[in-house]
C-alpha cells in the first residue's frame, strides 16, 4: 500500500496521507488538547474569581481536570474498533445503571439521579449516556447502507427513546433532552432526509403545548421565570436577573478580574457551577465572553474536522454526535444564563465546577483522538 | 430514491457527512454568533441599565435616625433624654417563612397578640427593601439571652439597639413636657417620610410637639455596600446626622414638685408663671400618668384603663380644662367699673345679701347669704367687695358696665383666646357675648346673664392658664407677657399662631394700686373681726412673710361627665364645686403668678388658697413651711 495509491482513492483529498506526528504516537491531536488545556486554565481563573479568591476550589477543579486528561489519554489509546465491537454490551451497561438508578438511586431534592456504590465511587449514569448513545447508534449504522431506511430510522429512534425516558423519570428533563439530542445528532450525520427533520421539527412545535401538561411543576415555574423574570424577582426570577445584571453591569471590558460585585457579594446565585460564565461577563465583560466562545468555536471545528477526517462511518458519526453534543452543553448553559433559554441545571463544558461532566467531557474527546490516530486505510 | 447498492458506498456515505457536518458546523456559528449577539446587547446596549441595577443590587442607602434633642427645665434638668432599646426586628426579605420565625419566637418569648397584630400592621407599611421591622421593644437582658441561644435557626431576626425618648421624671413633668409617640399610619401620612427615616417616633404633645420640627434633627445617611443577604460588607459614605436642639425650658421642676406635693393625691392642677417673661414655671395636671408608657407602645389594657378613667389622667387640666372662674375674675370686673368711671374708690352699696333686677322676681343670692342668715356684707365698696368677695356688689356693678364692656375687659387680659404661644393643645375658654349666645344658642342676651358673668358663672370659662395669665397682667399692671414653656433652643416661638396681645395702657397708677391693694387684703387683712377680714387670711394669711395679692373663687360643677355609672357618695363627691385661688407675689415686685385649681374641692379660700401658699412660698423662700405643707395638702 503506497501514497500514491491512496492519493488516488475517492475522497482521499479529506484523508489526505502525512508523516505519523508525535501526537499520532501517543495517540493525541495536540491542538484540541491544547484547546482543551487553555479552555481548562481559563476556566480555572474564573472559578479563582468565583470562588472568592480561594484556593481550594481551584485546586480541588485542577485535580479534576488532571483525572479528566488521563481518562482521555487512556481512552484515545484504545482502538477505535474495540469500542465498536463492544459498544452493544456497554450500551447494555448503561442502561442497566439507568435501571439501577431508578431502584437505588439517591434521592435528591426529589430526584435519583445518582448511583452510589458505598466506598466505591458515585456517579450519574446519564452523564455516561452522553457518550453510549451516539457510541450504540453509531455502531448501528456503521453496517448499514446509508442514509438509513425507514425501519432503521425506527429502531435508532427506539433505541434513542429508552435511555431518553429512564433519564425523564428520574426525573431530570434537561440532561434527557441533550442526551436524546445526541442521538438525533447521529441520525442527521446519517443523512436522514430533511423532509423528516422538518416534519419531526413540525411535530414538536405542534406538539409543544400538549408537553405543558407533562411538565411538573418547577419546570413550568421555569419556563413562566424566563418569560417574565421580573414576575417573582426574590423567588424564581431571582437567578435570571441577577444573571443578567451580572453580564450586563460587566460591559465592554467588564469590572476587571476579583472585582465583581454581583458575585462576591453573593448576589449571583450558582456562581460557581451553572452560572459562573455570568461570573466572566461581570469581570471581563463582552470581551472575556467572546475570547471563551471563540475558544470553544475552535474546538468544536477542530472535532469536525477529525470527525470528518475519520475513515470509517462508525468514526464520522460517534465524532460528530459528540462534538455535537460538546456544543449543545456550551449553547444551552449559555443561554440559559444570559436569559434565552429557561433555567435547566446544564453546567458549562470545561469551565464550571463539578465532577462527573469533566470526565465524561475528557473521556469523549479521548475517543475522538483514538479514532484519529488509529486511522488505517481500510477498503 | 435511488436503490442501495449492495456494497457499502463509502465514498457516497463520507460525501452525505461532509455535507451535514458542514451544515451542522454552519448552524453551530451561527447560534454562537447569536450568543453573541446576545451578550452585544446585555453588556454594550443595555449595559447603562445593569450597571445601574448591580449599584442598586450593592449600594443600599441607609438613614442614620439622628438623636432627638434634649429637654432641660431651668436649672438644667434633664425633663427628656434618650435611652438605649434593645429591639427584635426581623427583616422579612430575609425570613423565608415568617409564620414560622414567629411561630418559635412566640415559643420562647411568649407574644401577645396585640404584638403580632401590631407587627403585621408595620410589616405592611411602605418600607424600604431589607428595612427592618420592629416586633418587641425594650427587651430585658434575660429576653435578650433567650432570644441568642435561638438565634442561628431564624435567619433575619435581629436585636437592634435604638435610642428612644425617655422621661426620667416620669409622671411629675409629663403635662409640662409633653410626650413622643410611635408614629402612627395617620402621623405617617403626613410627615416627611425622609425626615423621618429610622425614626420611630413623633413628639405628639405639649412641647414635644410644639417644637418637633427642632428636636427631631437632620437624619443622616450612609451608603453601604450589603450583599444578598442583607449584611453589610462596608460602608461607603456617610452623611451624619445633625441631632435635634436642645431645648431649656421656663420650668422648674423642684417647683413642679412643690405643687405636686401641695395638690397631693387630690384631683386638681397648678400653673404657675414668672410674670418677668411669661415662661410657665410649673404646669401641674393630677392625676398624670407615666409618658414613659407610650414611649415604646402600651397594651391596650393599661391604655384602656388611662382612657376610661373617671379621673382622666390623659386630660391637661392646666391648658384643656375648661372651667367657670368664679369670684377669681372680680378683680379685673372692677377694675372695669374703675376705669370706666362707673363707680369710683368711694362708692358703697348696700348689700342685703340678695340682689334683684328691676322688675324681676329672681333673687341672686350672696356666697354668705345662708351663713350669716340676716344677710350680707352690709356697707361695701370695691375694695372690700374683692377682700370679702361680695357677690351683690359686683351684680350691681356688672349691670351698671354691661356685658360689652365686661367682656371687652375680659378681653383685654387674654380670657377667651388661646395666648400661649407653645402650647398646641391649649383652650380658648368661653367669653361669652351677645353674638355668642345668637349663634350658639339662638337666644337674646338677658341682663341676668349679665349678672352670673359678674362673677364668673353662667357660660363662661376659662383654663388654669388662662386664669393664670390674667393674673400675671395684675400683677405686671397690664404689661402683656405671652404664657410660653420655652426660655431658649429654637425660633419656632416666634413663629407661634396664638393670639398676640397687646400691654394695657391707659389705666392709671392709682387703679392698679387700688386692684392690687385690695387682692392684697385678701390673704394679708385679718384680727378686724366677723365678716372683716380678707377671706383667704385664716387660711393663709396669719403667718406670712411676704406681701402676696390673691383671690379665691368657686366654680359650679355644670355637668358630670361619666357619672351615671358611679355610685351615689361619688358621684355627690363629683357634684361639689370646684375651689379656685389665684395669687402673686411679692407684690412689689411680682416673681411669681399662679393659679391653683381642686376639682370638687369645696371653697377657694379654704381649699386651694394653701396650696398656692405652698407653692409660693417654695418658689420665695426655697422651702415650705410643714405646717403650711400639711394645711396645703388638706391634712389639717
Amino acid at each position: 500500500m503506497s501514497h500514491d495509491f491512496v492519493r488516488q482513492l475517492p475522497g482521499a483529498g479529506l484523508n489526505s496521507p502525512r508523516k505519523a506526528t508525535v501526537g499520532d504516537m501517543v495517540h493525541l491531536d495536540l491542538p484540541m488538547v491544547f484547546l482543551l488545556l487553555v479552555i481548562s486554565a481559563y476556566g480555572l481563573l474564573i472559578l479563582y474569581s468565583a470562588g472568592g479568591q480561594r484556593t481550594e476550589p481551584v485546586m480541588s477543579q485542577g485535580l479534576k481536570i488532571l483525572a479528566g486528561v488521563v481518562v482521555m489519554v487512556l481512552a484515545a489509546q484504545i482502538s477505535p474498533i474495540f469500542y465498536r465491537r463492544m459498544a452493544p454490551w456497554i450500551f447494555l451497561a448503561g442502561l442497566a445503571t439507568l435501571v439501577l438508578v431508578y431502584f437505588f438511586g439517591l434521592e435528591i431534592k426529589g430526584s435519583r439521579r445518582w448511583l452510589r456504590i458505598p466506598g466505591v465511587i458515585s456517579f450519574q449514569p446519564s452523564e455516561i449516556m452522553k457518550l453510549v448513545l451516539p457510541l450504540i447508534l453509531a455502531w448501528y449504522f456503521h453496517d448499514r447502507h446509508l442514509p438509513p431506511k425507514a425501519r432503521h430510522v425506527f429502531w435508532s429512534l427506539v433505541i434513542i427513546a429508552i435511555p431518553v425516558m429512564l433519564i425523564a423519570f428520574q426525573p431530570d428533563l434537561g440532561t434527557s433532552l441533550i442526551i436524546g439530542a445526541s442521538g438525533l445528532f447521529v441520525l442527521l450525520l446519517a443523512g436522514i432526509q430533511w423532509r423528516l427533520v422538518f416534519s419531526a421539527i413540525g411535530i414538536g412545535v405542534i406538539s409543544a403545548p400538549a408537553l405543558w401538561f407533562v411538565l411538573r411543576d418547577y419546570q413550568r415555574q421555569r419556563i413562566l421565570t424566563l418569560l417574565n423574570p421580573e414576575s417573582d424577582p426574590l423567588g424564581a426570577g431571582w437567578n435570571i436577573i441577577q444573571s443578567k445584571t451580572a453580564i450586563g453591569s460587566g460591559g465592554l471590558f467588564g469590572k476587571g478580574l476579583f472585582q465583581g460585585t454581583q458575585s462576591h457579594l453573593d448576589f449571583l446565585p450558582e456562581s460557581q457551577t451553572d452560572f459562573i460564565i455570568a461570573v466572566l461577563g461581570e469581570e471581563l465583560g463582552f470581551a472575556g465572553v467572546v475570547f471563551l466562545l471563540i475558544l470553544y468555536i475552535l474546538l468544536v471545528g477542530r472535532g469536525v474536522i477529525l470527525s470528518v477526517q475519520a475513515q470509517d462511518t462508525f468514526g464520522r458519526l460517534l465524532c460528530g454526535s459528540i462534538t455535537f453534543t460538546f456544543f449543545v452543553y456550551v449553547f444551552v448553559n449559555i443561554g440559559m444564563v444570559s436569559g434565552i433559554l429557561p433555567v435547566v441545571g446544564v453546567p458549562l463544558p470545561l469551565v464550571s465546577f463539578g465532577g462527573t461532566s469533566i470526565l465524561t467531557l475528557f473521556a469523549g474527546f479521548g475517543i475522538l483522538m483514538s479514532v484519529h490516530t488509529h486511522r488505517r486505510i481500510t477498503l | 430514491m435511488v436503490e442501495p447498492l449492495a456494497l457499502k458506498d463509502h465514498t457516497w456515505e463520507s460525501r452525505i457527512f461532509l455535507k451535514r457536518i458542514v451544515v451542522g458546523f454552519g448552524i453551530l456559528v451561527v447560534l454562537t454568533l447569536f450568543l453573541v449577539a446576545r451578550f452585544f446587547y446585555l453588556q454594550i446596549v443595555q449595559h447603562d441599565v445593569y450597571a445601574t441595577l448591580s449599584d442598586k443590587n450593592r449600594i443600599q442607602v441607609q438613614p442614620l435616625p439622628p438623636t432627638r434633642g434634649l429637654i432641660y427645665d431651668r436649672n438644667g434638668e434633664l425633663l427628656a433624654d434618650n435611652s438605649p432599646s434593645f429591639n427584635l426586628t426581623i427583616t422579612p426579605e430575609r425570613v423565608d417563612d415568617i409564620g414560622g420565625t414567629l411561630e418559635h419566637l412566640n415559643r420562647i418569648l411568649g407574644l401577645r397578640d396585640d404584638e403580632i397584630e401590631a407587627f403585621e400592621k408595620r410589616k405592611k407599611r411602605r418600607r424600604r427593601p431589607f428595612e427592618s421591622v420592629p416586633l418587641l421593644y425594650r427587651l430585658t437582658q434575660e429576653e435578650i439571652a433567650i432570644f441568642s441561644v435561638d438565634r442561628h435557626m431564624m435567619p433575619g431576626v435581629e436585636v437592634e439597639a435604638r435610642l428612644v425618648r425617655h422621661y426620667p421624671r416620669g409622671e411629675l413633668m409629663v403635662h409640662a413636657v409633653g410626650s413622643v409617640r410611635r408614629i402612627n399610619e395617620a402621623d405617617a401620612r403626613r410627615i416627611d417620610p425622609v425626615a423621618y427615616a429610622g425614626t420611630d417616633h413623633i413628639g405628639k404633645i405639649g412641647v414635644e410637639k410644639y417644637y418637633e420640627p427642632d428636636l427631631l434633627g437632620q437624619v443622616g445617611y450612609q451608603q453601604v455596600e450589603i450583599d444578598a443577604r442583607g449584611r453589610v460588607m462596608k460602608v461607603m459614605e456617610s452623611t451624619l446626622p445633625v441631632p435635634g436642639k436642645n431645648l431649656i425650658l421656663h420650668v422648674d421642676a423642684t417647683l413642679q414638685q412643690a405643687a405636686v406635693d401641695a395638690l397631693g393625691d387630690r384631683r386638681g392642677t397648678v400653673v404657675a408663671i414668672e410674670p418677668e417673661t411669661g415662661g410657665i414655671l410649673a404646669m401641674v395636671s393630677k392625676p398624670g400618668y407615666d409618658p414613659n408608657l407610650f414611649v415604646t407602645g402600651i397594651d391596650h389594657k393599661t391604655y384602656a384603663s388611662l382612657r376610661d378613667s373617671i379621673d382622666v389622667p390623659l386630660f391637661n387640666r392646666a391648658i384643656q380644662g375648661q372651667y367657670q372662674p368664679g369670684s377669681t375674675i372680680k378683680p379685673i370686673i372692677g377694675l372695669a367699673g374703675l376705669v370706666t368711671g362707673l363707680i369710683t374708690a368711694d362708692y358703697f352699696i348696700e348689700d342685703p345679701g340678695w340682689f334683684q333686677l328691676p322688675g324681676k322676681e329672681r333673687l341672686y343670692r350672696d356666697w354668705n347669704w345662708r351663713m350669716s342668715g340676716a344677710g350680707g356684707h352690709g356697707k361695701v365698696n370695691l375694695q372690700k367687695a374683692i377682700y370679702r368677695s361680695c357677690n351683690v356688689y359686683f351684680y350691681t356693678l356688672s349691670v351698671k358696665l354691661g356685658i360689652d364692656r365686661i367682656d371687652d375687659y375680659l378681653a383685654l387680659f387674654g380670657l377667651g383666646v388661646n395666648t400661649a404661644l407653645d402650647l398646641p393643645e391649649a383652650k380658648n375658654g368661653l367669653l361669652p357675648s351677645r353674638e355668642w349666645k345668637k349663634e350658639n344658642r339662638g337666644l337674646p342676651w338677658y341682663p341676668g346673664d349679665t349678672v352670673n358673668i359678674g362673677i364668673g358663672q353662667g357660660d363662661m370659662l376659662v383654663t388654669p392658664l388662662q386664669l393664670a395669665t390674667a393674673v400675671t397682667v395684675i400683677a405686671n399692671r397690664g404689661r402683656w407677657v405671652a404664657p410660653r414653656m420655652l426660655q431658649s433652643g429654637s425660633d419656632l416661638l416666634n413663629r407661634s399662631d396664638a393670639t398676640r396681645m397687646d400691654s394695657i395702657e391707659l389705666i392709671p397708677t392709682h387703679v392698679w394700686d387700688y386692684i392690687i391693694g385690695s387682692m392684697e387684703k385678701v390673704v394679708h387683712r385679718g384680727n378686724q373681726g366677723f365678716g372683716e377680714n380678707g377671706t383667704a387670711w385664716a387660711h393663709i394669711g396669719r403667718d406670712i412673710n411676704y406681701r402676696m395679692a390673691g383671690k379665691s373663687g368657686t366654680a359650679q360643677v355644670v355637668e358630670i361627665k361619666q357619672g351615671e355609672e358611679y355610685d351615689e357618695e361619688i358621684l355627690d363627691e363629683r357634684q361639689r364645686k370646684h375651689a379656685w385661688f389665684v395669687a402673686f407675689a411679692p407684690v412689689d415686685k411680682p416673681k411669681i403668678a399662679l393659679a391653683v385649681l381642686l376639682e370638687n374641692g369645696g371653697g377657694g379660700s379654704e381649699v386651694a388658697a394653701p396650696v398656692a401658699r405652698a407653692i409660693l412660698d417654695h418658689h420665695l423662700l426655697g422651702s415650705v413651711a410643714p405646717h403650711v405643707a400639711s394645711v396645703a395638702g388638706g391634712e389639717e
